[in-house]
């Protein structure tokens, strides 16, 4: 790799031992993919996908504070994943605090360390980052030294930023030097399109169904989607970055899917149109049985598969604003039809911090809660990584979460039906 | 049966060891994120969507993948079982290495003392040869070879 003078004083000791240390290892990820330079990260703000203060990550913090006690500090603001706890807003039992205590015993240390990096503010802590109401929306072609697999597919894809799958440490290494190596979806023949995707199901499929057949397709590669402008139009409004939001997330988590174009509708696709797609790309047809094949390849680790729901997470990725309006009204109308007037099970919507605020000014606020379900900001996912909350029956609508979790997924009707009674 | 192949290098050092090997895309997160959060003293993959490995001991293996998949905390999740002495014995990628894979070795090489060799690049006919229970050696140019005695 080439390194300008002042990179390869860095890389002597001229910041440091510490930060040499730092160099050598956005260099050695540069080189693992023979980028030929380090570039400038050119958004405002990162984004870190490390949120949690878990006591087995003990190392990363001492890595941190090894970073910190030679007072390098981030040289943009970020925001991060969302935060592993809430107890005022999701149902636990005391038991499951507990353990939640014991699990995040690092979270106060860690929150301390990202003020000192320079976290935007202790509101920004979302893996939807990127909602207008939060603020940290990269431009087109800003080059982003981000992680949160979900943030990163939907800043390439709906908004034209560029950023790699970077991991998390390497992310906040980035950051902090203000580099980060040119390889992959920074390029332009990394943009291009490896796979078209061809979809002709007789209606618009589950975002998060589809999303997860492209994903467990295409695996790390760009795919090409035709068709989908048929149920979406071609205009990217909040009702279909919603549903992008979603789609990308699956792709993310059942393959490992950075950069997605769809035609008419996302801006590269747009602008280029096929001339993106590689040639001799092969084709993957996606239809109402391929959908129905996906869906029933998911396992379910329950014990028991006839157990009755205790909890329904909505919202991993976190929800937008016109979600969570749009959901209330579903879940209000759906329990008036049946005669009810609260929901049957205890359901979560999670969103970001900046957008519940911007929800509670919303007439549908006040019916969410009056229906009994609860908003917050955590991070499903973080919450159900403990053996008290993987043996309880928790249902969801997300992809991600069932990924990595032991909740249920179902696709967003039947998840409807079910906590309406 | 002995065989050879060759692949690159990216993070330096030999190891010998029994190969536990994933047909599917590798999550690092799904796989490692119940044994780390539990303790688990043989680190048994956690990925209930991975039929090769679901549950399978992980530790001092000879890890051998196509690719790794899913969450960008992946790489952050392999330095901390290099860093907690976790560790597979090594990773072996028939592919191309992947970001998350690479930082994740990387992170390991530079800021821990574990000793967890990775060769990518191996092919195809590497991962339909290796099997689950033979014995795998890295030498320090890449080549690996691979016996069933």
């Amino acid at each position: 790799m080439l390194l300008t003078k002042e990179q390869q004083d860095v890389l002597n000791g001229s910041r440091g031992e510490t930060m040499a240390k730092v160099m050598q290892t956005l260099v050695a990820y540069g080189d693992a993919f023979d980028a030929e330079r380090l570039v400038p990260v050119t958004s405002e703000y990162g984004h870190t996908v490390i949120s949690f203060g878990l006591g087995i990550m003990k190392p990363v913090y001492e890595l941190y504070d090894k970073i910190l006690s030679e007072n390098e500090i981030s040289r943009q603001r970020f925001s991060a994943d969302p935060r592993p706890v809430d107890k005022k807003n999701v149902p636990a039992n005391p038991v499951q605090n507990l353990l939640f205590d014991i699990m995040y015993s690092q979270q106060e240390r860690y929150e301390e360390q990202v003020r000192r990096f320079g976290i935007l503010s202790d509101d920004a802590y979302t893996c939807t980052c990127y909602l207008p109401q939060v603020g940290n929306t990269p431009k087109r072609g800003d080059i982003l030294s981000w992680a949160e697999s979900s943030a990163v597919v939907y800043a390439n894809s709906v908004l034209g930023a560029r950023c790699n799958r970077n991991s998390g440490i390497i992310e906040l290494m980035g950051s902090i030097a203000g580099l980060i190596p040119e390889f992959g979806l920074l390029t332009d023949d990394g943009r291009k399109a490896d796979w078209i995707v061809e979809l002709k199901t007789s209606t618009l499929p589950d975002a998060q169904l589809f999303g997860s057949a492209v994903g467990m397709k295409v695996m790390e590669k760009v795919p090409y989607v035709k068709g989908l402008d048929k149920w979406l139009g071609t205009e990217l409004n909040d009702k279909v970055c919603a549903y992008l939001k979603d789609f990308g997330a699956a792709t993310a988590s059942n393959g490992s899917v950075g950069l997605y174009h769809i035609e008419s509708l996302t801006p590269e696709a747009v602008d280029f149109g096929e001339s993106l797609i590689r040639e001799g790309a092969p084709v993957y047809v996606v239809d109402d049985a391929e959908i129905e094949r996906v869906k029933n390849s998911y396992p379910c680790i329950w014990k028991d598969l006839d157990a009755k729901p205790k909890l329904c997470f909505m919202g991993c990725p976190h929800m937008t604003l016109s979600q969570l309006v749009e959901w209330t009204d579903r879940v209000e109308d759906t329990l008036k039809a049946k005669g009810r007037s609260k929901v049957a099970i205890p359901t979560v919507f999670t969103a970001a911090p900046a957008v519940l605020k911007a929800f509670g000014e919303t007439m549908q606020s006040e019916r969410l809660r009056r229906m009994g379900v609860h908003t917050s900001s955590i991070c499903p996912l973080m919450y159900m990584n403990n053996p008290l909350c993987k043996s309880m029956p928790v249902i969801t609508s997300s992809n991600k979460l069932r990924t990595y979790s032991s909740a249920r997924f179902y696709p967003e009707a039947e998840i409807l039906d079910m906590i309406t009674g | 049966m002995k065989k050879t192949f060759q692949g690159r290098v990216v993070t330096a050092g030999t190891a010998k060891a029994e190969a536990l090997v994933s047909h599917g895309g590798f999550n690092t997160l799904a796989s490692f994120q119940t044994p780390m959060l539990l303790g688990d003293k043989k680190v048994r993959c956690s990925d209930q969507n991975n039929p090769d490995l679901y549950q399978k001991s992980m530790l001092g293996k000879a890890l051998c993948l196509p690719e790794t998949i899913g969450s960008t905390t992946g790489g952050m999740a392999l330095y901390t079982v290099c860093a907690t002495g976790k560790q597979p014995a090594c990773l072996l990628f028939s592919k191309h290495i992947d970001s998350l894979a690479a930082a994740g070795a990387i992170l390991a090489a530079y800021w821990t003392d574990a000793n967890m060799p990775v060769v990518d690049k191996l092919g195809d006919e590497f991962l339909n040869t290796v099997k689950d229970g033979m014995t795998v050696e890295i030498k320090e140019d890449g080549i690996v070879e691979i016996s069933d005695e």
